[in-house]
């Protein structure tokens, strides 16, 4: 493998880790649309951050993406308490907010020079050419070191604070009993996702880290019983997905991006059919197994 | 000395520092909790004595979990303050055990047995720190006390309904706490199990713990519990159980629902 492929599937191994890293508590917590609605939704914080301050730089757009991610998840909150359906108000939520992010785009579009379908659908092929540089010498991908980053962060906050994520996720009643913060772990939890997709976004394109966010997750999710395992396998699924998806998109040459996004979505559905414990095809089996024993039985 | 004796000096020194202090285990003033400004339970009013094992009964929608939930601070009261062993709750947080309804989790989230029981620890650990050897060893204790032992490895989703109820007891059994509020534990469970908790319930009352449960069959109240609590909204009575479990204030608890009283009448109040 030479250098360009090598920097790419690592790039879209280190996404994956970071987003399925958070992603696993937003799949155990039944909340895998509100990761979604969160990747969406930065899109008006990295607009208005970037109109405010006229600085494209990293600093002000994940400010900005950081801020809209919390504002969404308090938004959707606050519309369930009001009574409203908690799909309701995450559809109404994001979609309101990444509407006004694409107006505020082609209003002020002679003056963002933000890539519209670059923010939408930035293609992790281009991932190589942008490096950072130090007194001349190249330190390698920009995309990689941020996202190495961000990976690192969310490795930091949940290796801190695992047994707070771990019951806030089984049970917030109980843990609110015991005087942990829920909302507090709630919201960094949001901040955590907001910080990831935004920056998986800025690297790699939406569709890769909506995808990468959920998809390493649920797979895990079928594999194991323990959480600690499936934090361990969603990184695991997720690599394998950047591979896969990289050697997919050789083959056929096609978006590198969506193909290691549909690797992630084949590496689920074979977790669905073959997982040891709940796969499809282990139940029917076991199911013929039994039923064969009962007509020996019979006989 | 041997167990029975032990625990029944304990009992002593318990209910003699009580009655020293002469201060209740819970104390409820003027409580009032209301959902989008639809009340739950209105101006609740009581005090249970340490020591005690406690059943607080009423109808489907009557507050009862509320009134647990306001207590232990999960729900924020709309009027009212509530003072555990004179102290408000925040100051004995870890004083306090809690069983939830089975339903409120997911049993399929991916964890151990031996895992969920050890969360009954968190409380006493802070941030940062993780359960240790002593954390350990009392989740297994606490997890042989129930008679779960042998499940401690299980994947949670594999238990049956009693089983799951056991590892809620265990989990709050780890707690290591004075009073515990227990929200439906004998819902679903079949007669063993139902016979093996309140055997442990027991245990805790002679220990000198309270223990507070929601209860629905009428039929056990009278067998089980020395003192109750009559909700419906407001409370309607609490007291010692041969004090306050009558038709009267059944009656005025259940309201209209006769067939219930026709048919548990005669085994309230025996004498």
């Amino acid at each position: 493998m030479d250098s360009y492929s090598a920097t790419i599937v690592a790039t879209g191994a280190v996404v994956a880790g970071a987003c399925g890293f958070v992603g696993n508590f937003l799949v155990l917590r039944r909340m895998a649309l509100l990761g979604d609605a969160i990747s969406h939704s930065v899109l008006l914080g990295v607009v208005l951050a970037f109109l405010i301050t006229g600085d494209r730089g990293i600093g002000p757009m994940f400010a900005g993406a950081a801020v809209f991610g919390l504002l969404t998840a308090v938004m959707v909150q606050a519309l369930g308490r009001g009574g409203v359906a908690e799909d309701a108000a995450v559809g109404v939520t994001f979609t309101a907010f990444f509407a006004l992010g694409v107006v505020l785009l082609t209003l002020y579009a002679g003056r963002v020079h933000l890539d519209l379908e670059h923010v939408l659908y930035g293609e992790i092929a281009y991932v190589p050419w942008d490096t950072i540089e130090v007194g001349g010498i190249s330190l390698g991908p920009r995309a990689l070191w941020t996202m190495g980053a961000v990976f690192l962060l969310n490795l930091a906050a949940v290796g801190l604070f695992y047994k707070e994520f771990k019951i806030c996720s089984f049970d917030p009643e109980m843990a609110a009993a015991l005087g942990i913060p829920v909302a507090f772990f709630h919201y960094v939890l949001m901040a955590l996702v907001s910080l990831t997709t935004v920056a998986a976004f800025e690297s790699v394109g939406a569709v890769l880290a909506v995808a990468m966010l959920i998809a390493p997750g649920a797979t895990a999710y079928l594999l194991t019983h323990r959480l600690g395992w499936m934090l361990g396998l969603s990184v695991v699924c997720g690599a394998a997905s950047a591979v896969l998806g990289y050697g997919m998109a050789a083959w056929l040459d096609v978006s590198i991006s969506g193909a290691m996004a549909a690797a992630a979505g084949l590496l689920f559905a074979l977790a669905l059919l073959f997982s040891p414990s709940q796969g499809v095809v282990v139940k029917r089996l076991r199911r013929r197994r039994v039923g064969l024993r009962k007509e020996d039985v019979l006989q | 000395m041997n167990q029975v004796q032990t625990t029944e000096l304990r009992r002593q020194e318990a209910a003699g520092d009580a009655q020293a202090a002469r201060v209740p285990a819970v104390e409820v003033h003027d409580l009032s909790v209301a959902y989008q400004k639809r009340p739950v339970i209105w101006g609740i009013d009581f005090q249970i004595p340490a020591g005690k094992l406690v059943g607080l009964v009423g109808p489907n929608g009557a507050g009862k979990s509320t009134l647990l939930k306001a207590i232990l601070g999960l729900v924020p009261p709309a009027s009212g303050w509530v003072k555990i062993f004179g102290r408000p709750y925040d100051a004995q947080r870890r004083r306090l055990g809690y069983v939830p309804q089975r339903e409120s989790v997911d049993w399929d989230f991916p964890t151990s047995v031996f895992d969920v029981v050890l969360m009954g620890r968190y409380g006493h650990l802070g941030l940062f720190r993780r359960p240790g050897k002593a954390d350990r060893e009392m989740a297994w204790e606490c997890l042989r006390r129930v008679g779960m032992a042998d499940f401690a490895h299980r994947q949670i989703s594999q238990l049956s309904g009693g089983q799951q109820q056991r590892v809620f007891l265990a989990r709050a059994l780890a707690q290591d706490a004075d009073i515990y509020f227990m929200d439906e534990p004998l819902a679903g469970v079949d007669a063993a199990t139902e016979h093996a908790i309140l055997e442990l319930l027991g245990v805790l009352r002679d220990q000198g713990k309270t223990v507070v449960v929601v209860h629905h069959d009428l039929q056990t109240v009278s067998a089980y519990f020395d003192w109750v609590l009559l909700l419906n909204m407001r409370l309607v009575a609490c007291g010692p159980t041969k004090d306050v479990f009558t038709p009267e204030n059944l009656q005025k608890t259940y309201g209209g629902r006769l067939t219930v009283l026709a048919h548990t009448a005669h085994t309230v109040s025996p004498a």
